[in-house]
């Protein structure tokens, strides 16, 4: 039956791609994680009327941020390519889409992460000060517990937009279902290929989706 | 104990300077519950927070326990500020933490060991009375467990001095006066000095002993309670002491009752502390040939003693309504012949 639908289709490539896809969007989701969360509250904490208060830091992090947002993805694959070769050693297989996918998705998700430290109650953190809490300790017991709910649905948002950004990826050469879905499905016209890839990629996002909003809602005590 | 000298914040916007607090000063004893109350925007919120310099002050000093606050560097502010416990009108407790975690937080911060830790949050839910509700979330506590919370976080490292701005400013009447009851009991418990923000005169008549009353900034009054109770000096004073004696928006109804004829007074009868508790319409009927009628009354408690109000009429020859009027002067109750305007 199924070997009637999707006649190209052979499933060790399928499931070889289906798991490069897993690695690149697990390890870019862990960098996204830590590049965003990092700038996210540099953004936040460097606010007017925060913590570390600093237009100058506050206006450096917002530009750059800005300007990775701004790039379209592809373009932004080719203008690491330097960068790529350099860090990687190569500019092709799954490895080689990881800069520019952490380097697409940590400021997206830099804001958001700005965004839910933003809905904070600033009362909790004026509490906090008032017992005599250091920076370090209102951002790893107030700022980050508080806004947990937050930064996890935003990191599902995030990677399922990563998941989407390792398909483009695999157009040049990064491996992956969107590599296969491109190179052995639309350039042979075998569309089951592309097809199969579709409904692959399809699943992989649901159960992100699903994961993202159990963890966030269970998390959640508000 | 806390010395406040000359305490000043501006606000500078694009503008204008806004003068929040304005030279103020005022000294509060140990142990004693200090009420602060002015309307929205006098500047009680910004005062209480220059007192452990969640505000930075403009000018002026703040010396608690012979330690000035005001110059302290931050690392020491921070250590000082470990022991000036602070509840506010929305409890801001963290929502990720249960009951326990939210009052063990402080002890964590001044890196209480765990297992101390334990015993003391354990005694503080006891103390507050929200025992069985360790592990519960805030968002499962009602307003007044709420504020319970925040008074066990507060008091987690036996602070010399408890901070409550409007702490029960979000709370229902009956859930307010529990929480002022557990204030006034840990005040005496723990000799706890307590200063409270409030712009309700209800609570400053429940709790506390002495009084500042503030406007645009300034202190316009201050003394004990029941002073400010009975003798308000400032405009600003009379109208919150009116707030509580729901006889003086009457005051019109009574107008029926007064007249000119000579043997018929209306008099109002201010009972302070002792006498209050006096039989003083009694002690007159059986001395005096007046008839009484009884118009209107209060009584409101406070913590130096009770303060009421009764408006009589009293009937009888002129010579002897005179005389009644004169004992019950001598009897140290305020007594006050009303007339037509």
């Amino acid at each position: 039956m199924l070997e009637e639908l999707f006649p190209n289709v052979i499933p060790e490539d399928l499931w070889e791609a289906t798991l490069e896809t897993f690695y690149m969007t697990s390890i870019a989701i862990l960098g996204t994680l830590i590049f965003g969360i990092l700038l996210g509250l540099l953004l936040f904490l460097t606010d007017s009327g925060n913590l570390w208060q600093n237009r100058f830091i506050n206006f450096i992090t917002a530009t750059i941020v800005n300007v990775f947002r701004a790039i379209p993805f592809i373009i932004l694959i080719l203008l690491l390519f330097p960068f790529t070769d350099f860090l990687i050693g190569t500019i092709r297989g799954w490895k080689a889409a990881l800069p520019a996918l952490i380097f697409g998705a940590a400021p997206f998700y830099a804001r958001l992460v700005e965004i839910g430290l933003k809905e904070i109650d600033k009362g909790v953190i004026e509490a906090a000060k008032t017992m005599g809490a250091k920076t370090h300790t209102i951002i790893f017991k107030v700022l980050l517990p508080e806004s947990m709910p937050a930064l996890i649905s935003g990191l599902t948002v995030t990677g399922i937009a990563l998941i989407g950004y390792t398909a483009i990826a695999g157009i040049i050469g990064a491996g992956g279902l969107g590599d296969l879905a491109y190179m052995k499905g639309f350039q042979r016209r075998d569309f089951d290929v592309v097809l199969a890839c579709t409904i692959l990629i399809i699943v992989i996002v649901f159960i992100f989706q699903y994961i993202g909003d159990t963890l966030s809602k269970l998390i959640d005590k508000r | 104990m806390i010395r406040i000298q000359n305490l000043s914040k501006v606000y500078k916007t694009n503008k204008q300077e806004i003068q929040a607090v304005d030279n103020v000063s005022l000294n509060i004893e140990q142990g004693e519950i200090f009420g602060v109350i002015g309307y929205s925007g006098a500047g009680k919120s910004t005062f209480v927070r220059l007192i452990n310099r969640l505000e930075e002050p403009t000018d002026g000093s703040v010396v608690i326990h012979d330690k000035d606050i005001t110059n302290m560097p931050k690392n020491q502010l921070r250590k000082k500020r470990q022991k000036i416990g602070m509840i506010f009108q929305h409890f801001n407790l963290l929502w990720s933490r249960t009951v326990y975690e939210n009052i063990a937080f402080p002890l964590e911060i001044a890196g209480v060991p765990k297992t101390k830790q334990q015993e003391k949050v354990l005694e503080l839910i006891n103390l507050v009375g929200l025992s069985g509700k360790e592990n519960a979330y805030p968002s499962q506590l009602s307003g007044g467990q709420k504020q319970r919370v925040g008074i066990a976080r507060s008091l987690a490292n036996d602070p010399e001095v408890l901070l409550c701005d409007e702490a029960t400013s979000a709370l229902d009447p009956e859930t307010t006066d529990d929480i002022l009851d557990l204030l006034v009991s840990i005040n005496k418990k723990l000799g706890l000095t307590i200063i409270l923000i409030t712009h309700e005169m209800h609570v400053i008549q429940k709790i506390c002993h002495r009084v500042a009353v503030m406007e645009n900034g300034k202190v316009v009054e201050t003394g004990d309670v029941l002073d400010v109770f009975v003798k308000p000096q400032s405009k600003t004073t009379k109208r919150f002491v009116q707030q509580l004696n729901p006889l003086e928006h009457e005051k019109d109804k009574l107008a029926e009752f007064i007249n000119d004829r000579e043997d018929s007074e209306v008099v109002k009868l201010h009972f302070i502390g002792k006498s209050a508790k006096r039989a003083l319409i009694s002690e007159v009927a059986k001395t005096f040939d007046v008839e009484i009628n009884i118009l209107q009354g209060s009584i409101a408690p406070t913590q130096e003693g009770a303060y009421g109000t009764l408006f009589i009429e009293i009937n009888g020859e002129k010579e002897i309504l005179k005389k009644t009027i004169e004992f019950m002067e001598d009897t140290g109750v305020e007594v006050e012949v009303l007339k037509h305007a």
